[in-house]
């Protein structure tokens, strides 16, 4: 408990009449991977939507490390610039180089300048495996090169946390795997990771917990090991024999 | 366009439809103009070459466009700083629009509704005659628009509100995850607006925008009322003269169509360099 750098107790959200999230408490320590897994329509979304405010919660507590994100007076640019997120449709800038996409939030938000900027950014595009793509533009990318961008463009920031945002589901198949392995590689890192995505190996390789959602509740959690093949609940079963094949 | 087909006879027509991609742009509106160029460009063509001719032999159109051009700077004048003027309250108010704040929201969408609903000449009419006065006396003399000023404010009163709603447009067009990607990256929403919306909202406003340009030059003819001497006024002093409405009018009406040809062409050329790469 002393090192969650994720704590969020009672959390939940209504669109309107439909409740996406119902009480939920969930801590998430510092260098955990935990993989959120679910139905369509579950939550898992919205609760990482929650996380960097998003969406705003309607009721409960989120604290990133020691900083209440749903106090009135919390300064949310400054605390996402802490909290990387990855999106399922990459919403790169389609404006900008892949080059101005990962300097810019940079100098704009972390006044870094230009030199230092790009300098990173050139780092970063080695990491994740792309250091010639630098000045072209994201429609001139596959989804897997795109999505490895977004993930080069969020790190620029040094952020705590990064959350994935089911970063595999708009991808080809024989791209998943270069996304997927740039997420491992930064787990191994000690990256502190909330990941929505239901790639089963990624899970048992990089996750310490597995957080079985559906209609807004956390159902169970367990380390991969443990859920796969022995799930307490009826619910997590079915949804497991669904996506196990 | 995807008539990159193989076989052997299309080849021939194929030469033919790409030497055309190569002068027009290759955007998606080009498919529409390259059904439409032969006739509007012969046309333009045959009225220019008759028009060139008329001029250079005829010394009354000569004289008409001596009279007539000191007009043209007024015109030109009212038409960029109106424009200019409209482009900045559009931006204003087109942020408002979109702003979640009611205030914000329910002032800009007032001013929209009510400038919609008035006819140019009209707003003209109560920037020269109502607005005007009133700054004067309600700033004792210290605010005196002269009588360009009062048609600028006019038009750019009018057309803010028409720029405005454009700029909405553009800005709901681009897709809500452009902006939640820039947020989570820890921009503010202003910042968002000014490096990743606004750039690209721009680019999908560009032709509505080159039209509201046309429009308004067209429209700055209407500043008549204040008896500023702009294109058209000069066109009708030469015309209450001599008598001569054949060629004053010939003459006003190919001033304003040799513009707007001019910037029609100047929109496209803006609209192919600002295209985003790898769409």
């Amino acid at each position: 408990m002393a090192d969650n750098i994720i704590r969020i107790r009672g959390l939940s959200k209504s669109f309107g009449h439909l409740q996406a999230l119902r009480n939920i408490d969930l801590d998430v320590a510092r260098s955990e991977v935990v993989v959120v897994i679910g139905p369509s329509g579950s939550g898992k979304s919205t609760l990482l939507r929650c996380i960097n405010h998003l969406e705003a919660p309607t009721a409960g507590e989120i604290i990133i490390d020691g900083v209440s994100v749903t106090s009135r007076g919390t300064d949310l640019n400054a605390l996402r610039a802490e909290v990387g997120m990855v999106f399922q449709s990459f919403n790169l800038f389609p404006h900008l180089s892949v080059l101005e996409n990962i300097v810019l939030a940079q100098r704009v938000v972390r006044k870094r300048p230009r030199r230092e900027a790009e300098q990173v950014a050139h780092e970063l595009l080695n990491k994740v495996g792309i250091p010639e793509k630098a000045h072209a533009y994201p429609g001139q990318l596959s989804g897997g090169q795109q999505q490895r961008v977004a993930i080069a463009r969020a790190l620029a920031m040094q952020p705590k946390i990064m959350l994935f945002d089911e970063p595999t589901s708009a991808l080809d198949p024989e791209m998943i795997k270069e996304v997927l392995d740039v997420m491992l590689d930064l787990a191994r890192e000690g990256m502190t990771m909330v990941v929505v995505s239901h790639e089963m190996g990624f899970a048992r390789n990089a996750a310490s917990r597995i957080v079985f959602m559906d209609e807004g509740q956390i159902i169970e959690e367990a380390p991969p090991a443990v859920l796969y093949s022995a799930p307490r609940h009826e619910r997590t079963r079915a949804f497991l024999s669904k996506i196990l094949h | 366009m995807t008539s990159e087909a193989s076989e052997p006879g299309g080849s021939a027509r194929k030469d033919f439809s790409v030497a055309k991609r190569g002068r027009l742009q290759q955007t998606s509106w080009a498919e529409l103009d390259l059904a439409r160029v032969p006739w509007w460009v012969v046309i333009i063509v045959l009225v220019g070459a008759y028009v060139a001719v008329a001029v250079a032999t005829s010394p009354r159109y000569q004289e008409v466009f001596r009279f007539i051009l000191p007009g043209l700077r007024v015109t030109l004048q009212a038409t960029f700083a109106a424009y200019g003027l409209a482009l900045l309250i559009g931006l204003v108010v087109g942020l408002m629009r979109v702003s979640h704040n009611p205030i914000l929201y329910a002032l800009s969408t007032l001013y929209v509704e009510i400038v919609r609903g008035i006819p140019m000449l009209v707003i003209l009419l109560y920037a020269g005659f109502v607005i005007s006065p009133r700054l004067r006396d309600g700033t004792g003399g210290m605010i005196e628009l002269q009588d360009l000023q009062e048609a600028i404010l006019g038009l750019a009163i009018g057309y803010g509100a028409y720029l405005a709603e454009v700029y909405r447009a553009g800005i709901e067009s681009i897709h809500r995850g452009q902006m939640e990607a820039a947020r989570s990256l820890g921009m503010s929403y202003m910042q968002a607006m000014r490096y990743v919306i606004l750039p690209q909202a721009i680019r999908v406003i560009l032709p509505p925008l080159g039209n509201d340009f046309i429009a308004m030059l067209k429209d700055s003819s209407l500043v008549a009322v204040l008896a500023i001497p702009d294109l058209l006024q000069m066109g009708r002093l030469y015309i209450s003269r001599t008598f001569r409405a054949f060629e004053g009018y010939n003459s006003v009406a190919l001033v304003y169509l040799v513009m707007t040809l001019l910037l029609s062409l100047l929109v496209r050329s803006i609209e192919k360099r600002w295209s985003i790469r790898g769409r």
